[in-house]
């Protein structure tokens, strides 16, 4: 078996005396789809976090293709092939939708500290090719401040894509969405990962994209990694529905 | 030095770190509830010490000296309590909704004004209040005699964080107060009354300021400059225990109130063969204290990194390079400047006024370069100025340099300074940053004032004549307006250029930009360098053109001139600030020189502005949006 | 039920966040007693339509009332007194204070002359049992769950007439939204109104009489909870990626 994008190995963090994580390993592979599932407050932000390099474990590893990137900083494991996308869409208000795209190609490049030279050209195509790529071509020249909410997080995953990225983190992709538009967003990351052979973690409480969509689920639990499995496994699994999904999910999750 | 000195001026600080505390708690309290930097805290301190050397005189005349005294000090703190009161209903409710940096220029203004005010009312003199009755003897300690007022003063402070613990936790006033630092509109949405609330917690915080000015009465003279020292002091505590911890307060002011102290006992050190005055290194120790602390934890010592705060006011729009007109505009302006010369003349005057402009102009761009691409206000642009201009003065005076030369010494000194606390300083972000800049400036003033075998003291330097052909005033100003065009030019492209762009992105979403690999710090740090050694060269211009350089002219105000020549001219636009700096410039030129009050006429106008503008200068006109 | 007396009621609400306008004259009634569902997509202007109600954001109506007192030139404290009970999207717990200490802050006693029975501290306790054993627990130590009981309890405690309540079943667990479900449903049968704003309509078809449906900013449509369901069922509508501005 190749070495997987992302490892992840007895990542534990305690917060007072609270276990925000406790032991929890699991891995992703290329072209891989993966869940990260579970109530609030069971560990989901802090594993991202950890992963994405904002928070440093209590103890465990998180290797990026077999390399060891446990506590280095956000914007070196960016650098190292690491897209992110956050749970409210944040992109550069001030600067057009091309813009953004191209800053963040920029950055990738190591470009940042050009003085001199315009901005303007640097990136155009490539930009405009991931614009293109995520249905947002046609607004390449709006200020970002004047996009809908839909279209922030589409740019957004146009810039998370810039850095040409092994592996992306997802906080929600369809938060603030509605079903018409999150079926459309989770179909885009689908069609990319299996486009660029990406990997994808990506957290989420709209169980629908979860089960419609996710290669594989992992649910945790006050920390504790509870399940790893196929959809239908977790499904399934008496303690991940006692611990999150409740008694009746089928009626929940459908409108009378 | 021995032991029992040491000891001696150990007790000394918790004496001095009372004071200290009474003045960065408020501050503390009066920013977790209201979210304002209160930049006239320092103020309600000396209006507390001018009241007290007043009232208990007039007390003490009726009811004897000791009632007087006391009561003094209580109807001091009451009297300030009650302006701080006022001072909330009548300005602060109206800018709760502006942004920050309006909310710090309008108590900045608060503390222009009651500076005047209190010149106005008291006299520029000093003011010695009375002895404290029953304390104004001295205890023998270790052999040496030690005030029992500042035995009585060390232990105000602890009595104090005892008092404001006890209110915070049993009271349900301390309870609101803790839960309107989290979530002041959830707060009202509890049916609690918010505006009964900011109030009276700016009473409190302005209150316990003002007890402890007026505690000073018996140690330390009344005087016009104890507002800016104790405003840098306290916020130096304030970075240093972390903002909202009144904890955190008395102990980054013991600390610091420690090691000042202890500078003071060692005094004299010979270290191989050199011989240096600790006594006179306060400052540095001051300054080196907070660097250790902010490099162990950035947000202070019990201090918690603070949610990033939501950008009020609109997005900015799209920065897009000059059109055909806008070029034509920038042409003309720029030969009407380089034809000054032909004018003078007819008006001999004209030539020395383009000078001030010019300087001006350049001095406010380099701040722009912070404040609109970075988003980071400085409220101590004038640390970088002076860098400038004393290094320009002393490499021309003492060493003897030729003019070129001496002028690239000032730009180094401000690069050098700007690298130095610039490091420091891109940690922070918003108000915070605002107060680190503010106190890194006041120590580059107080070293102005202090270290005169090479700043010359309060004086100055003198005799900063430029060698031919600068020495006319017209050969000096083309060489100055020269300066200032490449300054400008460079500012543009950078703007415009990757790190322009990258400097943007860490301003509209610091999380975003690192997410993208942006090295956020590095970016803000080579913006500040870049700014400082610019504005070095403003500095260093201001050094030729006046012939001199004294703390006077590298004070507080010269920060504060620059950020009302940007806001004037509009924090959004490049060329706002150069409009700005023309300004004010020839206000000051015409209207202020004329009157003593001109700082507080200033303060008049910025709040003005504020009032008028709450939202931001830029809001009150017409924008134009780039949509297709 | 539209016989029963109208406790909220908005005509012709205009409502502001910065200079962007969000609700474009909306209007609607909440009886006493009644449970009233405000649906639509996330951006449509729910949430702004509760925080203009609560005086939150600058808003203009031709009429905003609350039992018969008029909202448009109150505070929003003196909102709140009038018995309205605000419970955020986020829930904004007080995380630094202990859940005794958040409902505290919340208390006021029953106005002179109520009709609906006395949410005591014991009484919330009775109602959200999990909230009795961790009343010495700091806000911020609890989970997101415990968190919205401790959001609904917190203005229980101050007897309000009506609860707004901002989707409370955004980004909980299904089990909570359960327990949630069942909480609102003994409110509502102990006489409160409530108005609860939803994405999903799950939780509000088991609770509401009648739902607004608001896009844009907009009223598109309000009528009988169950005849309007079929009409804008959100887990099947499928509208194209917006891309016209907000």
């Amino acid at each position: 078996m190749s070495v997987p994008v992302l490892e992840i190995s007895a990542l534990t963090k305690h917060y007072g005396g609270v276990h925000a994580l406790d032991g929890v390993s699991f891995s992703i592979a290329r072209g891989e789809l993966l869940a990260l599932i579970g109530p609030n407050g069971a560990g989901k932000s802090t594993c991202f976090n950890i992963i994405n390099g904002q928070l440093r474990p209590d103890s465990g590893w998180v290797r990026l293709a077999g390399r060891d990137i446990t506590g280095l900083a956000p914007r070196r494991i960016a650098r190292l092939g690491v897209g992110r996308t956050f749970q409210i869409a944040t992109v550069f208000a001030s600067m057009t939708a091309l813009e953004n795209v191209q800053m963040a190609l920029i950055a990738a490049r190591g470009q940042v500290f050009g003085l001199w030279s315009p901005a303007r050209r640097m990136g155009r195509e490539d930009a405009l090719a991931l614009l293109e790529q995520t249905g947002m071509a046609a607004l390449a020249e709006r200020p970002a401040a004047t996009l809908a909410y839909g279209d922030v997080k589409r740019l957004e995953l146009a810039m998370a894509l810039a850095g040409d990225p092994a592996l992306l983190l997802m906080d929600e992709p369809t938060a603030g969405m509605s079903s018409g538009e999150r079926q459309a967003m989770i179909a885009l990351v689908r069609q990319l990962t299996r486009a660029r052979g990406l990997a994808v973690l990506f957290t989420e409480h709209a169980m629908d994209v979860v089960f419609g969509h996710a290669d594989r689920v992992v649910v945790l639990a006050r920390g504790r990694l509870i399940a790893n499995g196929s959809v239908e496994a977790v499904q399934g699994d008496p303690a991940v529905r006692q611990a999150y999904l409740g008694g009746a999910p089928s009626s929940l999750s459908e409108a009378p | 030095m021995s032991f029992e000195s040491l000891l001696f001026q150990a007790v000394n600080g918790f004496a001095s770190a009372s004071g200290l505390f009474l003045v960065a708690a408020g501050l503390s309290i009066i920013f977790g509830v209201t979210r304002i930097v209160n930049m006239a805290h320092g103020s309600f301190y000396m209006l507390g010490l001018y009241l007290a050397v007043t009232l208990a005189p007039l007390l003490g005349a009726t009811f004897g000296g000791a009632l007087g005294f006391w009561g003094g000090i209580l109807g001091a703190a009451l009297v300030t309590a009650a302006l701080g009161a006022l001072v909330e209903v009548v300005l602060l409710r109206r800018i709760y909704a502006a942004p920050e940096l309006y909310q710090l220029l309008a108590t900045f203004a608060l503390l222009l004004i009651v500076n005047d005010a209190t010149l106005y009312l008291w006299g520029p003199e000093d003011i010695l209040g009375p002895q404290a009755p029953g304390l104004s003897g001295a205890v023998e300690f270790l052999g040496r005699r030690l005030p029992e007022y500042d035995i009585f003063l060390a232990l105000i402070g602890p009595l104090v964080l005892l008092g404001l613990h006890l209110l915070l936790k049993r009271t349900r006033f301390g309870r609101l107060i803790r839960a309107a630092t989290q979530d002041r509109e959830m707060v009202a949405a509890l049916g609690i009354n918010e505006a009964l609330l900011f109030t009276a917690v700016f009473a409190l915080g302005t209150g316990i300021a003002g007890f402890g000015g007026a505690l000073q009465m018996a140690r330390e003279p009344a005087n016009l400059a104890l507002d800016l020292s104790v405003l840098g002091d306290a916020f130096v505590v304030v970075v240093v225990g972390g903002m909202g911890s009144i904890r955190g307060a008395y102990v980054a002011a013991l600390l610091v109130a420690e090691v000042k102290a202890l500078c003071t006992a060692l005094g004299l050190v010979e270290v191989g063969g050199f011989t240096f005055n600790m006594s006179r290194l306060t400052l540095v120790a001051e300054f080196l204290v907070m660097a250790v602390v902010l490099v162990v934890r950035p947000h202070g010592l019990f201090g918690r990194p603070q949610p990033a705060q939501a950008r009020r006011g609109e997005a900015e729009a799209p920065l897009v390079p000059l059109g055909r007109t806008g070029r034509l505009i920038v042409l003309a302006a720029l030969v009407f400047f380089a034809g000054i010369p032909l004018l003078g003349a007819v008006a001999s005057y004209a030539p020395v006024l383009a000078l001030d402009m010019v300087i001006a102009a350049l001095f406010a761009a380099s701040l722009h370069l912070l404040m609109g691409p970075g988003g980071l206000a400085s409220f101590g642009h004038a640390a970088y100025f002076g860098l400038g201009a004393y290094g320009t003065a002393y490499a021309a005076t003492v060493l003897g340099l030729p003019t070129p030369l001496a002028f690239a010494v000032g730009m180094a000194t401000a690069a050098a300074g700007a690298v130095l606390f610039g490091w420091f300083c891109v940690r922070l972000e918003g108000v915070y940053f605002a107060m680190l800049t503010l106190a890194f400036a006041q120590i580059v003033w107080s070293i102005a004032h202090q270290w005169e075998e090479v700043t010359g003291g309060s004086n100055g330097l003198f005799g900063v004549w430029p060698d031919p052909p600068f020495d006319s005033a017209n050969g000096l100003y083309l060489a100055a307006l020269g300066v200032t065009v490449l300054g400008l030019v460079l500012i543009r492209r950078l703007v415009f250029a990757p790190f322009g762009l990258a400097l943007r992105a860490a301003r509209d979403s610091r999380l975003r930009a690192e997410a993208s690999g942006i090295a956020v710090e590095k970016v803000r740090w080579l913006a500040f360098a870049i700014a400082g050694t610019l504005c070095g060269a403003a500095g260093g211009l201001f050094a030729f053109a006046k012939g001199s350089i004294s703390p006077e002219a590298i004070s507080v105000g010269r920060s504060i001139d620059g950020l009302v020549m940007v806001l004037l001219g509009g924090v959004h636009s490049l060329m706002g600030p150069l409009l700005g700096a023309g300004g004010l410039t020839l206000l000051q030129d015409m209207v202020m020189r004329e009157s003593p009050y001109w700082r507080g006429l200033l303060g008049l106008i910025i709040l003005l502005i504020v009032l008028l503008f709450p939202s931001g200068l830029a809001a009150g006109l017409p924008r134009k949006r780039g949509a297709p | 039920m539209s016989a029963r007396l109208p406790l909220l009621e908005i005509d012709g609400l205009d409502a502001w966040y910065g200079e962007a306008q969000i609700l474009f004259g909306l209007s609607l009634q909440v009886a006493t007693g009644e449970a009233v569902a405000l649906v639509g997509r996330n951006g449509a202007g729910k949430s702004t339509t509760m925080k203009a109600i609560m005086g939150l954001v600058r808003r203009r109506a031709n009429r905003l009332a609350f039992d018969g007192s008029d909202l448009a030139a109150l505070p929003t404290h003196a909102i709140a007194r009038l018995g309205i009970g605000y419970v955020p999207e986020d829930r904004r717990i007080f995380a630094e204070l202990t859940v005794r200490e958040n409902l505290d802050l919340g208390r006021r006693p029953r106005p002179p002359g109520a009709t609906l029975p006395d949410w005591s501290m014991d009484a919330v306790f009775d109602l959200f049992p999990q909230l009795a054993d961790m009343r010495a627990r700091l806000g911020g130590q609890m989970s997101g769950g415990e968190q919205q009981m401790l959001a609904v309890a917190r203005v229980l405690v101050g007897n309000p007439a009506l609860l707004l309540l901002d989707e409370p079943s955004e980004g909980v667990a299904p089990i909570v939204v359960e327990h949630m479900t069942r909480a609102l449903l003994r409110l509502k049968a102990g006489g409160l109104s409530l108005l609860i704003s939803e994405q999903s309509s799950d939780l509000c078809a088991a609770i509401c009489d009648r739902a607004y449906h608001i896009e844009q900013g907009e009223l598109r449509g309000h009528g009988p909870m169950s005849a309007r369901a079929p009409d804008i069922p959100p887990n099947a509508q499928a509208a194209p990626p917006t891309t016209s501005p907000l």
